[in-house]
């Protein structure tokens, strides 16, 4: 039940947020509707943990590890995201607002469709809808910048679809040719793929790595995403960010774990390549960004890139490094954003040099800015240097030596990159000394919760959110 | 051969033909037009293929095509575009036309030789017609959207991808859930709105529907490349 309801709510929310009388309210509606969200969210993890599989309806709405916990990532930072929405939209724009809320909403509701889904089929469908509520919200605030943003997102990223389209009609084929005629679940397509054809197999992943790849952000298809997460309204920066780029990329990890099931369809070192490749641009235009956003978009693209790489080395401790990671990024990154729009609030510039002194100006904001700069670049003892080192470690036991030591070194590339950025805007003396950062109170209560497991999961995993992640990991099929 | 089969073929056929034409037209009007031929025919294969082998779901499927794409896309880009998007002139290209439908042909001849070795070992005569030419749909589409300057057709162009990935669907996933075959068409359908709603807006804030005018955001990536 709680399965259907956490697909349905923001649906129903977003209805009402448009009916008349209560679109002064779509603020109060948006944040009660994510919260309860993340609630529902997180029994569905505490039964998973409890009976490794939850069926809302079978064969139509199911969960395992991997679904749980991307659940759980999505509605967290849309809770956090949509509290913060009410400082910072009635900063930046008047009226219209229902609107903007109706949308999150509906954004929200396409994102846990996915993960809920049992089988292939309408996961396809429901990573559409992701795509196109982003299309709106980019373009939310009409400006030129917001516009283009959202037109090279929309054609880039819709593109996608019918290719991985044409990905999910020839899995489903393999399936049949297999002599299958039950109705193909993620878990039922794992355990019968090493009887199908490897052929069809590679093909199908091949085409859905091309098309949800776009979505996700990998290179050569990530031109799109340092524009649209930059010139988004920051909330849902936060959303794009932090959990639109992991949703397309749960399908692809289950894709993988179809193909990694078959043994002779080998992928990994694939997936190892492209994701090495991603990392690479993603830490090299690191070192050259001139806009905090981008910034924080860029080292979305090199995460994504970890990720992949992690699931391509495809053993059981390598696993657990991605979907860690997975959980440490969405967190993290959400979390960047936040700070970077209060920021953009106060400064009304995204440059980065125009930014200097925070700590002085405001030791909050440049406390939290530093907090977030050392905890997404991976400095211990964050989580993301936890996940990064289990990554590494776990590639090197594995013996993949050069692919591990690239890694490593970009990684570093990486962390200098964002490090340097950052330094000049926290550090020094400001421009203007007088200069007053006001922090919505909303905003504030956003980013101190947000910053609670950024704080705490470097230092202690708590025994569910470990048994949730070696859960999830048993999904991604490495031995 | 028997007369499902050829029928089949001839439908293929002229769908891949509708994929050069969409290359290969000058008019955002011819562009339009072979779009919902182009569908036209995806519905008539459907039927041709629920008829032939007796699969209930593919009449549905056909009829859920014929709604989607022959009615409701022209009628919503019609509702949201200004007719000035129409009668206009001729497209830009960043590719001439010959060149094109060149390429084109190499993308054609590429998928067949892509998939020839899959499809041939089902010995089912419509997959090894559909495979391809639905594939070869897909790659002409997606070519098209990078060699078109404009924000129709490039939609259009997205649009007669799905419209590949489709004929080669109803052959090789005929018993899809039709729940999801209906959910699919809803999407292209919202495709279309949102996408459209977007090129009116983008239209009336910056007066042109050129994606070559919109090139203010750049990567910083003048210094290494």
């Amino acid at each position: 039940m709680a399965l259907i309801a956490i697909v349905a709510l923001p649906a129903f929310a977003a209805l009402l947020c448009w009916l008349g009388p209560f679109r002064k309210l779509g603020w109060h509606i948006t944040v009660i509707s994510q919260c309860v969200e993340f609630g529902l969210a997180v029994f569905i993890a505490s039964q998973v943990i409890a009976k490794t599989r939850v069926a809302g309806a079978a064969g139509w709405f199911e969960a395992d590890g991997l679904s749980a916990l991307t659940l759980v990532i999505v509605t967290f930072v849309c809770a956090l995201a949509a509290i913060y929405a009410g400082g910072y939209m009635s900063h930046s724009s008047e009226g219209k607002l229902w609107r903007f809320y109706a949308m999150y909403n509906l954004l929200s509701f396409a994102l846990v469709a996915v993960p809920s889904q049992a089988g292939p089929n309408l996961a396809w469908v429901a990573m559409e809808l992701v795509t196109l509520f982003s299309v709106l919200l980019v373009g939310f605030e009409n400006t030129p910048g917001a516009l283009e943003a959202a037109w090279k997102f929309s054609v880039l990223t819709i593109m996608g679809a019918p290719i991985a389209l044409f990905g999910f009609l020839i899995l489903f084929w393999a399936w049949h040719s297999a002599g299958h005629t039950q109705r193909d679940t993620w878990d039922v397509l794992q355990a019968a793929a090493p009887a199908m054809s490897p052929t069809f197999l590679r093909l199908s992943f091949l085409l859905v790595f091309i098309g949800f790849g776009a979505k996700t952000g990998f290179a050569p298809m990530h031109t799109w995403l340092p524009d649209a997460h930059s010139e988004a309204p920051t909330p849902v920066c936060a959303v794009l960010s932090g959990v639109k780029t992991s949703v397309p990329l749960y399908v692809i990890l289950r894709f993988l774990g179809i193909v990694l099931a078959s043994p002779s369809a080998r992928m990994g070192e694939w997936m190892v390549a492209i994701g090495l490749i991603s990392v690479a641009i993603g830490a090299f235009l690191l070192l050259q960004v001139h806009d905090y956003k981008r910034m924080f978009a860029y080292s979305t693209v090199e995460h994504m890139g970890i990720i992949l790489t992690a699931a391509g080395l495809a053993s059981r401790a390598s696993d657990f490094g991605a979907v860690f990671q997975l959980l440490n990024h969405a967190i993290t990154k959400s979390l960047c954003f936040y700070i970077a729009g209060i920021v953009l609030l106060a400064m009304g510039t995204r440059e980065i040099k125009s930014v200097k002194g925070l700590l002085r100006s405001s030791p909050f904001v440049g406390g939290v800015l530093l907090f977030c700069a050392l905890a997404i670049a991976g400095a211990p003892p964050f989580p993301i240097f936890l996940s990064e080192f289990s990554i590494l470690s776990a590639g090197m036991r594995a013996g993949h030596v050069v692919a591990v030591s690239v890694l490593a070194a970009l990684i570093v590339v990486a962390f200098v990159g964002i490090m340097l950025q950052v330094n000049g805007m926290a550090f020094g003396r400001p421009d203007l000394p007088e200069v007053h950062v006001a922090v919505p109170q909303a905003c504030r209560i956003a980013v101190l919760v947000g910053a609670v497991p950024v704080a705490i999961f470097g230092i202690y995993i708590p025994g569910p959110v470990h048994s949730l992640l070696m859960l999830a990991a048993q999904q991604l099929g490495g031995r | 051969m028997p007369v499902g089969e050829s029928l089949n073929a001839l439908c293929a056929g002229l769908i891949l033909i509708c994929a050069f034409a969409i290359v290969g037209t000058r008019q955002v009007q011819g562009v339009r037009r072979f779009f919902v031929f182009q569908s036209i025919l995806l519905a008539a294969a459907c039927f041709l293929l629920a008829w032939d082998e007796h699969i209930a779901d593919l009449w549905w499927l056909g009829g859920i095509t014929l709604t989607a794409k022959v009615i409701l896309i022209p009628w919503v880009m019609k509702r949201t575009l200004a007719p000035e998007f129409y009668i206009r002139r001729e497209l830009s290209q960043t590719i001439n036309i010959p060149s094109s439908l060149l390429l084109a042909l190499l993308l054609a001849v590429g998928s067949e030789l892509l998939v020839a070795p899959i499809t041939s070992a089902s010995g089912n005569p419509v997959i090894e017609t559909n495979v391809p030419i639905g594939l070869a749909c897909l790659l002409i589409g997606a070519y098209s959207l990078a060699a078109r300057r404009e924000a129709i057709p490039q939609l259009l162009g997205i649009l007669s991808m799905e419209n590949g990935a489709f004929l080669a669907g109803i052959a090789i996933a005929p018993t899809l859930p039709l729940i999801a075959e209906l959910a699919i068409a809803v999407d292209v359908v919202l495709i279309a709105v949102i996408v459209g709603l977007l090129t009116k807006t983008i239209e009336k804030t910056m007066g042109t529907t050129e994606a070559a005018a919109l090139s203010e955001l750049k990567e910083e990536t003048a210094e290494w490349r």
